[in-house]
């Protein structure tokens, strides 16, 4: 782009304004559509936003050898600079706290803000891991509190807190799977894992040294039993299934997917990611499986902050608790709360696969966790999952003579509805209707999955979502497909009115740009130690 | 109740147009027998945001928090002071309640904030690329592991004195991989184990895994290593736990190491009792197809501006599955976004100014302790702000309770860290940083000199 003249103006700005166009800007940004630079280019080499009480010291001369010979090549903005460009940052970004977040599989519910409140009082948030015991009582308590609700909620023997996110939880249940396997002399070498699992499953499976073999569905969307059962034998470890599944609906034969997987010397692993739509109603521990990973930043509103971080307790049967990795929190003959680790796993769980991370989980995601959980109490999360099915069925039933809706004919879906691109006019896909719905001021419905459906797109409302809100998205759905049938061409370069265009994935993946490769320290500008300090 | 907007009404209307008369029949896919008739028994029910707040306070009183005592402790989680600004920031509902960036026209923030944290890390370890973040520096420790497995194609890995939970996390996945560790245990001794640990590498050797500074805040000399694991066609992964200490320390990449996995909790997240933590993971650019976790890459949007995107997916498991470089998924995002923001507001010479703070606070207090009768400072080679002690004739874990009692947290025992090893149970492990006080120093001086008299 040229550089401006001194009044700002360009050319091309009189001639978009003649054509009845918006007219452009010299800055770039238009009204409260704020455009950022990288914090590279804000010329913050050599500044600094914090003031430090004490002087620094000179590295020792043990060190010498190990020093940076200069400081590291970064810059730095004071505090104005530094809120006003994460501020201009955020509002580029769509978000719950903004409007519907109807991914599928996502559970994108509200974040109490109470739950962020008490995660930060300085006795959860300022504590550190390796501190005495006696000194931490109440944070062991949280724990305690959170794993028995956990626990009663799934009708499950036992709870391993620490793993990180709901693949670290699924590796978790497996890694306990194979321990419980070699135990009895019996490692086996394959997880079956339906067409329809999320990627983590299969990709888990293998990362703990299985192979994975596919279990076909039904023409309903559900595993097929019958092809379940003649595929196990004595070198299938167990199954990963998804309940209720990522087409939205409760695998009904469950339970007899666990007694055929269990006569044959197998293991059930349950993907909990959906846990919210049966949470309260069904506890999975009745239906036999024997672990489940839950995501405590999809059931149970922790915040999914951009990507994480999350939570991924497991809750394991009376068969797979044994294996149980370590730490975890007993208390001990005078009441006293006691993180078990290496030493006391020889005595208290002796047959542990170990540990498998630092320390001891996500506290902080703990506190956010059970303060949601006490807020809801038993009945709240009963009514959580009663009206987060409740929505989906609503949409589901409201969109079903606009869209292909594979499984509607069979019956009502749980907490996420799902519909093809069977149904839409040559040319036009479910790309197309999802970057529509950014124009209409949603985030998309996850698209494209689960991969046994043409074009999937998998709506999940959840239950924070108002009557009016959902309808509005209603409303939406409908013109975008109505639009669709029209074949609006329009719809085919949508977005048009979000922070950009569809963006160019094929040159990101070509020629991979991932750090920026600009100027250091620009010509010209002394650094702060060349100045004296700040 | 406060989070359910759909009133007895909308229910009632909405069934209407499902078609149902009562909600029980879209549960009809359960079997009636797992169906729960009413709430689950012996469970408390709904509760107002004053009880609840009421109940979390009592619970958070009963710990002792490092504010409230003078605190010593690092091993893996160290307490820095963290601006003001840094958690306004995060508590923006446009980055605390966005999900991943898939849907980029619409996420641009994150993205810009992921592209942006990828290139501090990358030039804070001196490596080419940087991803946008793992769970924690334990499991991005093992994922580097894999990594250079996957590199190599060779399973022999050879393990210095790293954090204990790291290497038995590292263990734990060895037990289920064909992975074939050799761990070098540290000792109460100056020497960081260098030559020890080189002497283990051989042709069968996939990585050098190398904490810098160590578990007892010895430096090794990574340059020597790296060199050693390029002679045997094997590759040195570095660990950071303290990246503060990078701020002074010449970074590993450019001392040689292929791999850099770290824990960036020092910056922006503050200790949460363990978690939630930032795994931090750098490498050499052309191993970038072999690297675990989400990247963020630049492009262009249809109308050429400049624009984000979560790239090179096809190693990733929803695209990849079984054949995936790792399972993540959900990473680190929003610890990301407050060690960005940290580093930014600190920048380089920020950067620079607090590690000198930290090591100058470190050697002072480690001179007055090792003044103590019966104290010897192990790291007589130098340590950046944390240094092991001796207490001679004591264990260590005893001490740090009875000091505990009278409201000192003094540092991390090493008998809590490595239970079976009776040689390091007079190892206590202290930290110093900018948030200790020449009042807290004294009071500790004091304190260990009375238990220990």
């Amino acid at each position: 782009m040229n550089a401006p003249n001194k009044s700002g103006w360009k050319p091309e700005m009189g001639a978009a304004g003649e054509t009845g166009a918006r007219p452009m800007t010299s800055s770039g940004d238009a009204g409260l559509a704020l455009e950022e630079p990288l914090i590279f280019e804000l010329g913050g080499f050599g500044k600094c936003g914090v003031d430090f009480d004490s002087e620094p010291g000179e590295i020792s001369p043990a060190l010498a050898k190990f020093a940076r010979s200069a400081p590291v090549d970064l810059p730095g903005l004071t505090e104005p600079e530094t809120v006003r460009h994460y501020t201009r940052l955020s509002r580029q970004n769509y978000a719950i706290d903004l409007g519907p977040f109807p991914l599928g599989s996502c559970t994108m519910k509200h974040n109490p803000r109470l739950n962020e409140a008490m995660a930060r009082l300085p006795g959860f948030a300022d504590i550190h891991p390796l501190q005495p015991m006696d000194t931490v009582q109440g944070a062991f308590e949280v724990i305690e509190q959170l794993a028995d609700w956990l626990c009663k909620l799934t009708g499950m023997e036992a709870v391993a807190m620490s793993p990180k996110a709901g693949a670290h939880g699924e590796l978790c249940g497996i890694l306990a799977m194979r321990a419980a396997l070699e135990a009895r002399g019996d490692a086996r070498e394959v997880i079956l894992v339906p067409e329809s699992a999320h990627g983590t499953n299969p990709a888990t499976a293998a990362f703990a040294g299985y192979r994975v073999e596919n279990i076909p569905a039904t023409k309903d969307g559900r595993v097929d039993l019958d092809a379940l059962k003649s595929r196990l034998g004595p070198d299938v470890a167990g199954v990963m299934i998804t309940n209720p599944n990522t087409c939205g609906l409760f695998e009904r034969e469950m339970k007899a997917i666990s007694d055929a997987v269990h006569a044959a010397g197998g293991l059930v692993y349950c993907d909990g990611a959906n846990f919210n739509a049966i949470v309260g109603k069904v506890r999975p521990g009745d239906l036999g499986i024997d672990a489940m990973h839950i995501n405590l930043h999809k059931t149970f509103s922790t915040p999914h902050g951009g990507g994480g971080p999350g939570s991924g307790p497991v809750v394991l049967s009376a068969r797979l608790a044994p294996f149980a990795p370590i730490p975890f929190v007993r208390r001990d003959e005078k009441g006293r709360l006691r993180l078990i680790e290496e030493r006391g796993a020889k005595e208290h769980l002796p047959q542990t696969f170990g540990r498998m991370t630092a320390f001891h989980g996500q506290m902080g995601m703990f506190t956010r966790a059970l303060t949601y959980i006490l807020s809801h109490g038993v009945d709240g999360l009963r009514q959580v999952a009663e009206d987060a099915v409740l929505n989906a069925n609503y949409v589901l039933r409201s969109l079903e003579d606009v869209l292909d809706a594979p499984f509607a004919h069979a019956g009502p879906c749980m907490h996420e509805a799902l519909f093809s691109d069977d149904d839409l006019p040559e040319g036009f896909s479910t790309l197309d209707i999802a970057k529509g719905l950014i124009d209409e001021g949603f985030h998309p419905m996850t698209v494209y999955f689960p991969l046994v459906v043409h074009g999937a797109m998998l709506i999940e409302p959840t239950e924070t979502e108002s009557k009016a809100g959902l309808d509005r998205f209603i409303g939406s759905m409908r013109s975008l497909a109505e639009r669709a049938q029209a074949k609006d061409e329009s719809l085919k370069t949508a977005p048009h009115y979000a922070p950009r265009r569809r963006l160019d994935e094929t040159r990101a993946a070509r020629k991979p740009v991932l750090v920026y490769k600009g100027e250091g320290v620009p010509p010209g500008e002394p650094s702060l130690s060349e100045i004296g300090g700040s | 109740m406060r989070y359910l907007p759909l009133t007895p009404t909308d229910r009632e209307a909405m069934l209407a147009t499902i078609g149902a008369s009562e909600i029980d029949h879209l549960f009809r896919d359960v079997p009636a027998e797992a169906l729960q008739p009413g709430p689950i028994e012996g469970l408390p029910m709904h509760a107002s945001e004053m009880a609840v707040e009421g109940h979390m306070r009592r619970l958070a009183a009963k710990n002792l928090s490092a504010a409230d005592a003078p605190f010593f402790l690092g091993a893996g989680a160290y307490r820095h002071h963290i601006p003001a600004s840094v958690d306004h920031l995060i508590q923006r509902g446009e980055f605390l309640t966005a999900y991943t960036p898939y849907q980029p026209e619409i996420a641009q923030g994150t993205l810009q904030v992921l592209f942006e944290f990828q290139t501090q890390v990358a030039r804070l370890f001196g490596t080419d690329i940087a991803n946008a973040s793992m769970y924690d520096g334990s499991t991005a420790c093992w994922e580097a592991i894999a990594m250079a497995g996957r590199i190599t194609r060779r399973d022999g890995v050879v393990i210095g004195p790293i954090h204990p939970h790291y290497l038995m996390t590292a263990q734990t996945m060895a037990k289920f991989t064909k992975d074939e560790i050799r761990a070098l245990s540290p000792a109460l001794v100056a020497d960081a184990g260098d030559d020890a640990m080189i002497a283990m590498i051989d042709d069968k050797t996939s990585c050098v895994v190398v904490q810098y500074p160590d578990i007892l805040g010895r430096i090794p000399d990574l340059r020597k290593i790296a060199d050693a694991a390029h002679a045997k066609g094997a590759l040195l992964v570095a660990v950071v736990t303290e990246p503060v200490a990078l701020g002074m320390l010449e970074s590993p990449g450019a001392l040689g190491a292929d791999i850099v996995a770290g824990e960036g909790q020092s910056l922006g997240v503050g200790l949460n009792f363990g978690g939630p933590y930032l795994g931090l993971f750098g490498a050499r650019e052309k191993y970038v197809r072999q690297m675990p976790g989400r990247l963020c890459g630049e492009t262009v949007d249809a109308d050429g501006k400049r624009g984000f995107v979560l790239t090179l997916s096809t190693r990733e498991q929803h695209i990849r599955r079984e054949k995936a470089t790792s399972n993540i998924c959900t990473n680190s995002g929003l610890c990301a976004l407050a060690f960005s923001i940290h580093m930014t507001l600190l920048g380089g010479e920020g950067l620079d100014k607090l590690a000198r703070i930290n090591h100058a606070r470190a050697v002072a207090a480690a001179d007055k302790l090792a003044a103590i009768p019966g104290v010897d400072l192990v790291n007589t080679d130098g340590f950046f702000n944390e240094f092991t002690l001796r207490l001679n004739g004591h264990d260590a874990r005893e001490v740090a309770m009875r000091l505990a009692k009278r409201g000192i947290l003094s540092g991390v025992a090493l008998g809590r860290l490595y239970p079976d090893a009776l040689d390091l149970s007079e190892g206590l492990v202290v930290c110093v940083t900018e948030t200790c006080s020449d009042e807290d120093i004294d009071a500790l001086v004091a304190a260990l000199a009375e238990e220990l008299a």
